[in-house]
């Protein structure tokens, strides 16, 4: 690791100026992610920024029945907080699903959007990886593929995004407001990653120096009814095989409304409109169910050793609705 | 590049210069010679640097010392009070929960934090309703110490000896590790 500065933030315009103006400074949160990465050499920053102690900590309902969490919330902290429990469990039983207890103490609401892909050649300095290394090539490809991504990969990379939580957020339209060098901007979760293309290097739209400052949850009556459902190697503390993030709205046996996103599948949170559009004005039933998850995952492109995703996330999407569709569902 | 911090572990407060390099486990380790959070993976993986830091449990491995200035530590051995070992350490040596007693501080330290989330009210990913606060059976206690990984197998017992703390006698007699160091355990 080469010897680096650190800063505390003093205040969020500070912290955004000082990393723009040095490109090789990075902000640091929990660092669950980022020092890891500094440990295996694949992030060498010169200079840190530590937002942790910004006020950036707390989590705010609004008066239209959303909710504003800070950037610097731990993920324990807001998958426990009362209001995300009632309003979007999806988004308490997502976080759950992620990590162990005592790196939720640590991890950071910005610093899990943040979070780079568990891809093992990425980890892997010795191998050759586009992302780290842009025009290296793929190891995966030729590689161990079972935790590889089946809809929107390119030549160039067919990594995963890890967070679960940002599965919920992309569900639940969350938006997430950034300050960088030129003022303020919210980016919708759905938009905030990127699919790899040409430029597997970049993972979000986010320009160096941007700061995550909040999350904002606008309101959605419906997502007291919602759900994360993951799958993995492991009974628990893995990452996921597949998950999918849903809330559904039956009334009289129709589906009004549906929210789905797949985790796993995809560089990004994958929202499945395809699959929320084959459901509108639908029967709430089996069929129907699996016929919106064949919709999605029409076009899907697995390699050879992960085709067993597309059932996968198939019957777990119709597993999850049906539960939400129940009389009993939460 | 280095940088001066504060940190009180164990109820002893230790001014130190540490290099901006080191992590929290290091420079409780190396720096201090505290070696009772133990390095297993390094990468946040096993569980066995667990500590409570402020009251909460955290793994030390991911964490750099620099980052943490001014942290209040305790480690599993400063959970005994004037030689008079914490109730999850009885239960542990009762129900012969570790066989090399590598991993054991890190089980100890997560247990105490995981107990004091659950006395919140803290769900986990097993509880089937997230507005509710579930009482801690077998499944709660197995996901909720998952982040502490043990190589000897005895993870069995390692459930027994907290569900034992969790559920019986023992659990009166336990305030919360965030409460001031000097009352806890008296
Ligand atoms: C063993 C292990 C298992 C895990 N399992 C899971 C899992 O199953 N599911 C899951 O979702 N996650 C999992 N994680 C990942 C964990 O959730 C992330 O490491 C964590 O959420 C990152 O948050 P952090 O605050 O520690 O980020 P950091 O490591 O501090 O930062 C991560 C990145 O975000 C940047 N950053 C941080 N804050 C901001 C900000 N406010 N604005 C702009 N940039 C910022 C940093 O510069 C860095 O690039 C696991 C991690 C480990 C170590
Ligand atoms: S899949 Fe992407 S991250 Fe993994 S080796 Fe290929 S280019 Fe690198
Ligand atoms: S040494 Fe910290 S989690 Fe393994
Ligand atoms: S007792 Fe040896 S690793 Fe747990």
């Amino acid at each position: 690791m080469i010897p680096f500065e650190y800063k505390q933030a003093e205040d969020e315009h500070t912290a955004v100026a000082t990393v723009t103006g040095n490109s090789r400074a990075a902000f640091l949160g929990g660092g669950t992610n980022l020092v890891d990465h500094m440990k295996l050499g694949i992030a060498a920053p010169e200079l840190l920024v530590d937002v942790t102690r910004l006020p950036l900590d707390r989590i705010e309902c609004l008066p239209d029945g959303g909710l504003r969490v800070g950037a610097a919330v731990r993920n324990s902290d807001l998958a426990a907080d009362s209001a995300v429990r009632e309003r979007y469990p999806v988004l308490t039983q997502a976080l759950l699903a992620g990590a162990s207890g005592q790196l939720r103490n640590l991890a950071t609401t910005g610093g899990n959007l943040l979070q780079r892909t568990r891809c093992v050649y990425f980890q892997d300095t010795t191998t050759p990886c586009n992302k780290r290394e842009p025009g290296q090539g793929c190891s995966a490809l030729e590689g161990h593929t079972r935790y590889h991504a089946v809809l929107g990969a390119s030549k160039h990379c067919v990594a995963v995004h890890p967070s679960d939580m940002a599965v919920a957020l992309a569900a639940l339209d969350a938006l997430v407001h950034v300050q960088g060098p030129d003022g303020g901007r919210a980016i919708p979760a759905t938009e905030l990653h990127r699919l790899p293309g040409e430029h597997p290097e970049w993972d979000t739209v986010l320009r160096h120096g941007e700061l995550i400052t909040a999350v904002e949850l606008p309101p959605l009556p419906f997502a007291t009814r919602s759900r994360y459902r993951k799958a993995r190697d492991r009974a628990s503390f893995a990452f996921a095989l597949v998950s999918v993030a849903a809330a559904l709205d039956v009334t009289d046996g129709i589906v009004r409304g549906a929210r789905i996103a797949f985790g796993g599948l995809a560089h990004k949170p994958w929202r499945a409109r395809l699959a929320e559009q084959a459901l509108l004005g639908r029967p709430a039933t089996d069929d129907e169910f699996r016929a919106s998850a064949e919709a999605e995952l029409a076009d899907a492109q697995p390699l050879p050793g992960n085709e067993f995703k597309l059932p996968m996330a198939r019957n777990m999407l119709v597993a999850t609705l049906r539960e939400l569709s129940g009389d009993d569902a939460p | 590049m280095k940088s001066d911090i504060t940190l009180t572990v164990d109820g002893q407060r230790y001014a130190l210069t540490v290099d901006n390099r080191v992590t929290l486990l290091d420079a409780l380790r190396d720096n201090l010679g505290v070696t009772s959070a133990k390095k297993g993976c390094d990468h946040g993986q096993c569980g066995s640097c667990t500590v409570l830091l402020n009251g909460r449990r955290a793994t030390t491995c991911l964490a750099f010392a620099v980052a943490h200035d001014e942290a209040d530590i305790t480690t599993s051995a400063g959970l005994a009070q004037d030689g008079d070992l914490h109730p999850l350490h009885r239960a542990f040596i009762d129900h012969d929960a570790f066989q090399c007693g590598y991993c054991t501080p890190g089980q100890i330290c997560s247990a105490v934090g995981m107990l004091d989330e659950a006395r919140q009210g803290w769900p986990s990913a097993v509880t089937a309703e997230v507005t509710s606060a579930p009482p801690l059976d077998t499944a709660e206690i197995r996901e909720r110490m998952s982040g502490n990984l043990c190589r000897c197998g005895a993870c069995v017992n390692i459930v027994a000896a907290i569900s034992e703390v969790a559920t019986g006698r023992r659990l009166a007699a336990f305030p919360s590790a965030a409460e001031p160091r000097q009352e806890r355990w008296s």
